[in-house]
C-alpha cells in the first residue's frame, strides 16, 4: 500500500530536481524543456496520488488534461527552439541574452 | 490740540513727500517749516497746560487690537515727561528744519530731506506720547527707519549706505529686546498699559518665572529687556558702534538724530518706566554700571577724535552715559532735566559744526581748520557757548543738570550706604568731566583758534551763514545759557511737584535731599575737573609742549582710543564677520543648498534615478537569471505565506539588502 509521505515526497522530490535542472542548467535548452516536462509529471503524479487518496475522481480528470497541456506545451516549445536554432544557430541558454532590462 | 501736534509733522510730511515735485523747494520747506512751528506753538501750551498748571490729558482714539486679554487703542497720554520730551523734540525740531533750509539749499532733493525730518520727528512724537508699549514700539521702530533714511539721504555715497544700515541692524539688536521686553510685560501683567502696570507693579515685587528650577524676578528680567532696547537706542557701552558712524548723514540731521530725539528716546523708556525700574535693584546697578562706563569710555574716545562731528558724536554718547546712570541711582527727574538741557546745547553744538562744515567747503577734518575765528566770530562764540555749557561751566546750562548729577553720585561715596556702583558712577563720571572739558576745548581751539591748517582758497572764501541758518543757532545759544537756570526749580528743585505721577523713585532710593548738604570741596570736584580740562586743552594747544608728548607710549595711546578702542575691529572680527560666515557657510550652503536640498528634492530625485537604474540593471537579460528570481520569488512569498513572518520586518530587511 502506498503511504501517504512516501508518494508526496516523491513527487517533490522529483519536482525539485526538475527545479534544479532548470535552474542549474546553463548551457543547452532542451535540458531546459526536459525538466519541465518532469515537473508536469511530478504534478501530475502527485494529483493522481491525491486523488486516489481522498477517493474523488477529480484528481485524474485534471492530470489527463495537464497531459494534455503538456503535449501541447512541448509542441510549441519544440517548434520555438526550431525556429530558434534557425536563425541563431545555437542553443545554448547562456548566449541568450539579447533582451537587457 | 494735543493730537494737532502730531499730526501736523505727519501731514507735512505726506505732503511734502509725495507732492514734493509740485511744490518746489520753496513750497515744501514753507509747508513743512510752517508744519514743525505750528506743532511746536501746540507743544509749548500743551506744557503750559500739562506741566505748569498740572493737567494731565489722557486721549484715547480708536481701538487698534482686541485679542482676548489683550487690548490694546491708539490713545495718548499727556503727563509732565511727554510734554517736556513733545518740547524738546519739536522745539529742537523745527530749528533745525529752519537751518537745513539754507544747509541744504543746494541739495536737489530737499523736498524729501524735510519729509524724512517730519516723519521723524512725527514718529518720536508718537514714541513719547503713547501709553502703552505696543505704540510707543510703533514709534520706536518708525525712529529707526527714519534714521535710517536721514542717515541714508545721500544714497549715492558708499559710507552713507553702510553707516544707516548698521544704525539699522544695531538698532534692531536693542529693538528685538525692547520686543521681548514688551512680551515679558504682557506675559507677567496681561496688558501693554502703562497706567495698569505702573499701578500693578508693586504688588509684583515677589513674582518670580521659573526657568527651569533657576528663580528670576519677573520686573528685574522686564527691566533688562527694556534696557537693552535702551542700550541700542542710546547708544550705550556694547551698542554704542553705529552713533558715530551715524554722523555720514547731513549735519541737522546729526543735530536732530543725535542732540534731541532718537538718543533719547532709550533714555526716555528708562525714566518712562521708573515705577518698574525702582523695583529691581539689578537693573538699577546695571544702569549705573553701564551709564558710567559708557560716560567714561565715549568720554575718553573724544578726546582723540580728528572729526569735527565724531567729536560731538562722542560727547553725546558720554552726555548719554550721564542720563543712564542717573537714573541707576533713581534720579530721573535730573536725567529728564540733563535730557532736555542736552538737547539744546549739543544740538547748538551740532549746528555750529554744520556752519563751520558749511563754511569750509565740506571739510570735516579738524586738524584742516584752524584761526576760524577771525572769520566766523559768530559761529565761535555760539560754539564756545555749547562748549561751556557742554562742560558744565557755571551758570551756563550744563552746570545745573550735569554738575548736579555728579552731585547726587557723591552722595554714594558715604561709607554707610555702602553702593560700590554708585561710587563707581561718581569716580568714572568726575573723570569723564575732564574729558568732555577737554575735548569740548581741544575742538575749539583746533577748530578757531588755532593757525589755520588748510588752503588759502578755502580761508578767503569761508564766511558767516545767512540769517537763516544763523536764527536757529542764536536761539539754541539763548537756550544753552538759559534753560538750565529758568527749568531748574522747575524741573528738579527741591519739593518740586511738577512730575507728579510720571516719576516714580522708591523713597529708600531717594538720596535728593542730601546732595544739597555735601561737603564743598566734593561739590567743587566737578568744576575743578573741567577747569583742569580746559586748562589743559589750552596749555597743549597754545604752546609747543605737545612736541614733547610725541613718545611711543603717548603714539600707542593716541592710536588705540583714535580707532575707538577696537570696538568696531573686534566686533568686524568676533561677530560680524562669523555671522556672515555662518550665515553663509552653515546656514546656506550646509543648510539651505545642503542637506535640506539632498534630504529634500535634489537628493530625493537622485535616488530615484539611481535605485531605478539598480533594479533595472537586474534585468540582465540571462534566462537563468530570471528563473532565480522566479523561483526566489516563489520561495519568498511561500515563506512568507505559510510561516506569517510580518510584512513590514520582511520588506524593511529586503530593503535593506538591496
Amino acid at each position: 500500500m502506498l503511504t501517504f509521505v512516501n508518494n508526496t515526497s516523491t513527487s517533490i522530490l522529483l519536482f525539485l530536481i526538475s527545479v534544479l535542472g532548470i535552474f542549474l542548467n546553463q548551457k543547452n535548452i532542451l535540458v531546459m524543456l526536459m525538466s519541465l516536462e518532469m515537473m508536469f509529471l511530478s504534478i501530475s503524479f502527485n494529483l493522481i496520488f491525491a486523488s486516489i487518496y481522498l477517493d474523488d475522481i477529480t484528481g485524474q480528470i485534471f492530470s489527463l488534461l495537464i497531459l494534455t497541456v503538456a503535449a501541447a506545451e512541448s509542441s510549441i516549445g519544440l517548434a520555438i527552439l526550431v525556429i530558434y536554432y534557425r536563425i541563431r544557430n545555437v542553443i545554448t541558454v547562456e548566449l541568450m541574452h539579447l533582451m537587457k532590462g | 490740540m494735543y493730537l494737532l501736534i502730531l499730526w501736523l509733522p505727519l501731514l507735512g510730511s505726506i505732503l511734502t513727500g509725495f507732492l514734493g515735485r509740485f511744490l518746489g523747494h520753496k513750497g515744501s520747506s514753507i509747508i513743512s517749516i510752517i508744519c514743525v512751528f505750528l506743532s511746536t506753538l501746540l507743544s509749548i501750551l500743551a506744557f503750559y497746560e500739562v506741566g505748569l498748571l498740572g493737567i494731565n490729558h489722557y486721549i484715547t482714539v480708536s481701538p487698534w487690537i482686541e485679542v482676548g486679554l489683550l487690548k490694546i487703542s491708539w490713545s495718548f497720554l499727556f503727563d509732565s515727561i511727554t510734554v517736556t520730551m513733545l518740547v524738546v523734540i519739536t522745539l529742537i525740531s523745527s530749528l533745525v528744519h529752519l537751518y537745513s533750509l539754507e544747509y541744504m539749499q543746494n541739495d536737489p532733493h530737499l523736498p524729501r530731506f524735510m519729509a524724512f525730518l517730519e516723519i521723524f520727528t512725527f514718529f518720536m512724537l508718537v514714541l513719547v506720547t503713547s501709553d502703552n508699549l505696543v505704540q510707543m514700539f510703533v514709534g520706536w521702530e518708525g525712529v529707526g527707519l527714519a534714521s535710517y533714511l536721514l542717515i541714508n539721504f545721500w544714497f549715492t555715497r558708499l559710507a552713507a549706505n553702510q553707516s544707516a544700515i548698521k544704525a539699522l541692524v544695531v538698532n534692531r539688536i536693542g529693538d528685538f529686546g525692547l520686543s521681548l521686553g514688551i512680551l515679558t510685560t504682557f506675559y507677567i501683567f496681561q496688558s501693554v498699559d502703562y497706567l495698569t502696570i505702573f499701578s500693578l507693579i508693586p504688588l509684583y515685587t515677589e513674582y518670580y518665572l521659573n526657568f527651569g528650577g533657576f528663580y528670576v524676578s519677573g520686573l528685574t528680567l522686564i527691566g533688562i529687556f527694556l534696557f537693552i532696547g535702551a542700550v541700542g537706542k542710546s547708544a550705550q557701552l556694547g551698542l554704542h558702534t553705529w552713533l558715530p558712524d551715524a554722523m555720514e548723514g547731513p549735519t541737522p540731521v546729526s543735530a536732530l538724530i543725535h542732540a534731541a530725539t532718537m538718543v533719547t528716546a532709550g533714555v526716555f523708556l528708562l525714566i518712562r518706566f521708573s515705577p518698574l525700574i525702582e523695583f529691581s535693584s539689578t537693573v538699577l546697578n546695571i544702569l549705573i554700571v553701564f551709564g558710567s562706563l559708557t560716560a567714561f569710555f565715549a568720554g575718553m574716545t573724544g578726546v582723540f577724535q580728528n572729526d569735527l562731528k565724531r567729536v560731538i558724536a562722542y560727547s553725546t554718547c558720554s552726555q548719554l552715559g550721564y542720563m543712564v546712570f542717573s537714573c541707576g541711582i533713581s534720579c530721573y527727574n535730573i536725567s529728564m532735566f540733563h535730557l532736555a538741557n542736552h538737547a539744546f546745547f549739543k544740538a547748538l553744538l551740532f549746528l555750529s559744526a554744520g556752519s563751520v562744515i558749511h563754511a569750509l567747503a565740506n571739510e570735516q577734518d579738524m586738524r584742516r581748520m584752524g584761526s576760524l575765528v577771525k572769520f566766523l566770530p559768530l559761529t565761535y562764540s555760539l560754539m564756545l557757548i555749547g562748549s561751556l555749557a557742554l562742560v558744565g561751566f557755571p551758570f551756563l546750562t550744563g552746570f545745573y543738570s550735569k554738575d548736579f548729577i555728579l552731585e547726587v553720585t557723591q552722595i554714594t561715596l558715604n561709607n554707610n550706604l555702602q553702593n560700590i556702583q554708585g561710587a563707581f558712577a561718581c569716580w568714572l563720571g568726575n573723570l569723564s568731566v575732564f574729558f568732555t572739558a577737554f575735548y569740548s576745548f581741544r575742538l575749539i581751539y583746533l577748530t578757531f583758534i588755532n593757525s589755520v591748517n588748510t588752503t588759502k582758497k578755502i580761508v578767503l572764501t569761508s564766511h558767516e551763514p545767512s540769517l537763516l541758518m544763523l536764527v536757529p543757532l542764536i536761539i539754541l545759544g539763548l537756550g544753552s545759557i538759559f534753560i538750565g537756570y529758568l527749568g531748574k526749580d522747575l524741573f528738579i528743585g527741591l519739593g518740586t511737584d511738577f512730575w507728579k505721577s510720571a516719576i516714580f523713585i522708591l523713597p529708600s532710593n531717594s538720596y535728593f535731599i542730601e546732595a544739597e548738604w555735601l561737603s564743598v570741596n566734593l561739590k567743587w570736584l566737578p568744576f575743578l575737573l573741567s577747569s583742569l580740562g580746559i586748562l589743559l586743552a589750552s596749555f597743549i594747544n597754545t604752546t609747543k609742549i605737545h612736541v614733547y608728548l610725541y613718545n611711543t607710549f603717548y603714539r600707542n595711546m593716541c592710536f588705540l582710543v583714535n580707532k575707538k578702542w577696537y570696538w568696531d575691529i573686534l566686533y568686524n572680527r568676533f561677530f560680524v564677520y562669523p555671522l556672515l560666515n555662518f550665515g553663509y557657510l552653515v546656514s546656506f550652503k550646509n543648510l539651505d543648498r545642503g542637506f535640506i536640498e539632498l534630504s529634500g528634492p535634489y537628493g530625493l530625485s537622485r535616488v530615484v534615478t539611481t535605485w531605478s537604474q539598480l533594479f533595472s540593471n537586474i534585468q540582465t537579460g540571462q534566462l537563468s537569471h530570471y528563473l532565480f528570481f522566479i523561483v526566489l520569488g516563489v520561495c519568498l512569498f511561500l515563506i512568507t505565506i505559510f510561516n506569517q513572518i510580518e510584512l513590514i520586518i520582511f520588506y524593511s530587511v529586503l530593503i535593506f539588502f538591496i
